[in-house]
């Protein structure tokens, strides 16, 4: 393949270029009636899923697209979850699978046929607490609330984590287990970005349930 | 209630439930998923679709054609919208709010990179999603021009309050100085990366249309909307009752809210549409970079006689400049000074207001120049800036600081911190493969007032509910709202409902530049006095001596229930806080001192921030738990200003190149350690009846420069290129022994 000016300018031009006589070829022929044409489009295949969220059973019937985090929103109307960024970047949408905490964005949710789901409506509710949704409120640990959920579910999950000796990155001797000190709790949240910088709020909340607050 | 004469003793100085560290009221719900953010509520007529935005593959340039055939016969796809459909739908050309730069729909001309050129509504995200990937645009594309640094030569000067200023004669001043500083610094181009997206659901009944949106100021939403559609303003309603962080880059109306309402226009139904966020950074607006040059001249005994300040930033044709000077008119004393602003045009997305906008990277710069200047002078940091003083407004020595406590911020804030241990000498303190250092920065924010209106509601039951336009954007304005009224009521904060964040209601000051805690809380005390009078008038008492208090009012040892005031039928009353010209008799301003220790790995680079702690004066603190959550948020941006955050350009193509949350870095947890916030006990009766100013945005002010004078204490390599990376300072490191 040829480029016949700088290299600068090469794949931008390219995708233009063929967008470009795409829509030149599909004018004269005319338009609509080529496309019918063609091979019918079906409908997207779907597939069936069981699971229980929240101690529930459900059962729904999906576009094989769909996440688990949008099934969560859109079809089962647990908008605790949140999307914060649709790519396992920001965290927002964590959420417990038989107890391990996952990016509900980057899985299918037909990939969860029997799985217990837990999402942060499932961990208490405004009038009976999950102790760490409660010691988020004491020590002021969000502010917006938008990546809330998803902090409470991974901050549930770390603890239990290195309570299990799950090792990090942090950790000085992977072959003892790892503590719940400030800078390993820390590591291991890194995933559930804060934009409003709760972060040092959050750590004393996590401190609290830990049992290892000064 | 006008405000043009200082507040005397009122009933919010007992400060029973104001400036106490109440829980946010809306805690429950945040942590319990339960609060709705916009995308989510489920309250509209029938059952909604979804929308999703194509944006615009060229940085300049025309629309030549879009082909649409493949993308309209895909399934469960219900409309395609593009600027070529507006007539079909029943509008003309779209308008635009007079504060937006770009045109939120693009076609067929090109303003900027993902520009939205079209919505495709489909009955399911994935459907609507494949489809829109199916839209084949075709763009001749125009030339940009991209590089700031490129275009200063050609940026102009700006009028108005952007205007060049002089004081004195700087240039004179300046070349006699016996000890100068003249350095230049760049801040990148920064994205505000809010969690929750922009997001909007709409719909019309007739020719009237509702959103459910994510925005700080609503009036301003619902004028640009109705703008932007041609729609007369009570035709259009907005609601926003919980934003999911906004730092700016929801100040205004945005494509999600311009795209849902023609999709939702051109399907009947109600549409449901979130910005992707890899389409955020370029189709939104963005803090602009600057390049600046600091001048600064002493007497050798550390007295600023000249104080020079540059910068030049860019933005779309039309646009505004980033207003990095304009704390330098104020900050230190200085008999000769200058400042000057030049803006270039530049075909990159919107440039717009960003925390701290100004400030942030104005400080980042001028606080670097200044401890370069206390290097040179061999005088410690903070005590050069103590000397630099001033409790009057330098530019117009007549006119005093309402208050001024820049000083014992810096001096409790060393005390505290263990200043004194710090070396003068950079790249001394060792700890194992650490090089380690202390920095301190002053933190300015002008205050500003903004008028605010607030309805206030007396039930039987006694409960008082506030009604305001005003948003929670995570800044505390629920709680710090019902503190404000159930003062003035004299009831507990648990007798008090707040609704906010719907054009239904009262329009308030909105949320942003740090105005939105003392505009809209001093809204709802103008609503509460008006309460006041209406219940003593109920009961027949006078209402000049009317005392609330433990949920009773008393007079003339007469006394009853609040709730028995209304037992003849709710107390509805409505007040509106306007600003007279106090601001104009004294320089409004708040202050902290930002101290830093950070530390850098000898070996790689790697720096690592250890403590943090702020030392504020800015008024009355309304809430010390919410005030000082955001102080730490906003330290915790500035970590992510001096050490990571850029949008990098492309450019020959003109578009920010990491566009998504993988990309665009921002601080995480582990980046932050434990934070420290100390308030100086003040209340500042000459800006309102609450007396308070904000933090908001001061709480970011210096941060980056103390970031930056920290790590250049731990490694004697002075960066003055933003952000602080470790390949900038790598090559300077002292030799490993």
């Amino acid at each position: 393949m040829s480029h016949p000016s700088p290299l600068a300018v090469s794949r931008r031009v390219v995708l233009a270029g063929s967008a470009a006589s795409v829509g030149l070829s599909a004018v004269p022929i005319g338009g609509a009636s080529q496309n019918v044409e063609a091979p019918p489009l079906t409908m997207p295949p779907t597939m069936p899923v069981s699971m229980e969220v929240n101690g529930k059973p459900v059962s729904l019937t999906l576009d094989t697209r769909t996440t688990l985090l949008d099934a969560l929103r859109d079809h089962l109307k647990l908008t605790g979850t949140k999307k914060g960024c649709d790519h396992g970047q920001c965290g927002a949408c964590t959420v417990l699978v038989d107890g391990v905490r996952i990016n509900s964005c980057l899985t299918l949710a037909v990939m969860h046929e029997g799985d217990k789901v837990t999402t942060i409506e499932g961990l208490g509710t405004p009038s009976d607490l999950h102790p760490m949704q409660a010691a988020f409120i004491k020590h002021d640990g969000y502010q917006c609330g938008y990546c809330t959920p998803g902090q409470i579910c991974s901050a549930v999950a770390v603890l239990e984590e290195i309570k299990a000796g799950v090792p990090s990155h942090v950790q000085a001797d992977i072959t003892h287990a790892a503590k719940a000190t400030n800078m390993e709790m820390r590591e291991r949240m890194s995933g559930n970005i804060c934009r409003c910088g709760a972060y040092s709020n959050i750590a004393e909340a996590m401190a609290e349930v830990a049992g290892t607050a000064s | 209630m006008k405000f043009d004469t200082p507040a005397g003793t009122n009933p919010i100085d007992r400060m029973k439930v104001v400036g106490q560290p109440h829980e946010r009221v809306e805690g429950p719900l945040k942590t319990t998923g339960t609060a709705a953010y916009a995308y989510e509520h489920q309250q509209y007529p029938g059952a909604p679709v979804y929308g999703y935005v194509v944006g615009a593959a060229i940085a300049k340039g025309r629309i030549d054609s879009i082909d649409r055939t493949a993308a309209q016969h895909m399934p469960g796809v219900l409309a395609i919208v593009t600027a070529q459909d507006l007539g079909a739908l029943g509008f003309g050309p779209l308008g635009k709010g007079d504060k937006n730069t770009a045109n939120l729909l693009g076609g067929p001309d090109i303003e900027h990179y993902h520009q939205a050129v079209a919505i495709v509504v489909a009955e399911s995200f994935e459907q609507a999603r494949a489809a829109a990937n199916a839209v084949h645009v075709a763009y001749t594309r125009g030339q940009g021009r991209f590089d700031l640094a490129q275009e200063k030569p050609n940026a102009k000067a700006l009028t108005g309050s952007d205007a060049d200023t002089a004081t004195g004669d700087f240039e004179t001043a300046f070349a006699a100085a016996p000890v100068q500083i003249d350095q230049t610094y760049t801040t990148p181009d920064q994205n505000h990366a809010m969690m929750e997206p922009f997001a909007t659901i709409a719909w019309w009944e007739g020719d009237a249309l509702s959103l459910w949106t994510s925005n700080q100021m609503i009036a301003w939403n619902r004028e640009d909307l109705a703008t932007t559609l041609s729609l007369p303003l009570e035709k259009v309603r907005i609601m926003s009752p919980y934003v999911g962080g906004g730092f700016g880059g929801k100040l205004f109306l945005r494509s999600d809210a311009v795209m849902a309402s023609l999709g939702a226009k051109a399907v009947g139904r109600p549409v449901k549409l979130a910005l992707p966020r890899p389409f955020i950074m370029n189709n939104a607006t963005h803090r602009p970079a600057t390049i600046q040059r600091i001048r600064l001249g002493a007497t050798r005994d550390g007295k600023l006689v000249a104080i020079g300040h540059q910068s030049w930033s860019g933005d779309l044709p039309g646009g505004g400049p980033e207003v990095a000077t304009q704390q330098t008119k104020l900050l230190y004393a200085g008999a000769n000074r200058m400042t000057a602003m030049r803006l270039a045009e530049l075909d990159l997305p919107e440039g717009n207001a960003m925390r701290a906008p100004g400030e942030a990277p104005g400080l980042m710069a001028l606080e670097i120049a200044v401890d370069e200047m206390a290097e040179k002078l061999k005088m410690d940091p903070v005590a050069f800036r103590v000397l630099n003083d001033t409790q009057v407004d330098p530019e117009k020595p007549t006119r005093p600081f309402s208050q001024r406590n820049l000083v014992r911020c810096l001096k409790e804030g060393a005390e505290h911190f263990g200043w004194h241990r710090r070396l003068a000498t950079p790249a001394q303190v060792r700890e194992g493969r650490w090089l380690v250092g202390m920095g301190v920065a002053a933190a300015f924010r002008n205050n500003i007032n903004i008028a605010s209106a607030a309805r206030v509601r007396l039930n039987d039951q006694g409960i008082v509910t506030v009604e305001t336009d005003m948003t929670d954007i995570g800044t505390g304005s629920y709680t710090i709202i019902a503190q404000t009224a159930a003062e003035m009521m004299g009831v507990g904060i648990d007798r008090v409902v707040v609704r906010l964040g719907d054009s239904a209601f009262p329009v308030s000051s909105g949320s942003g530049g740090q105005f939105g805690a003392n505009s809209s809380t001093s809204g709802v005390y103008a609503a509460c006095v008006k309460l006041r009078e209406a219940v003593a008038q109920r009961l027949g008492y006078d209402p000049e001596r009317a005392e609330f208090a433990d949920g009773l009012v008393r007079a003339d040892n007469r006394s009853a229930t609040l709730a028995e005031a209304a037992q003849a039928g709710e107390l509805v009353a409505e007040g509106r806080i306007e600003w007279g010209n106090l601001s104009k008799q004294f320089q409004q301003s708040t202050f902290g001192a930002h101290f830093v220790e950070a530390a850098v790995d000898s070996f790689t680079g790697e720096i690592r921030v250890r403590r943090m702690l702020a030392v504020c004066a800015a008024g009355r603190i309304l809430n010390p738990r919410t005030a000082r959550s955001q102080m730490i948020g906003a330290m915790t941006m500035g970590v992510g200003g001096a050490l990571m955050e850029e949008l990098a350009v492309d450019k020959r193509f003109g578009f920010f190149v990491n566009h998504d949350l993988a990309g665009y870095e921002v601080p995480v947890h582990a980046d932050i350690p434990h934070q420290e916030v100390h308030f100086i006990d003040e209340a500042d009766a000459t800006v309102s009846p609450m007396k308070a100013k904000g933090v908001g945005e001061l709480g970011l002010a210096g941060v980056g420069a103390a970031v930056a004078n920290a790590v250049y204490n731990a490694t004697g390599v002075r960066v003055r290129d933003y952000p602080i990376t470790l390949d900038k300072h790598l090559a300077g490191l002292p030799t490993l022994t």
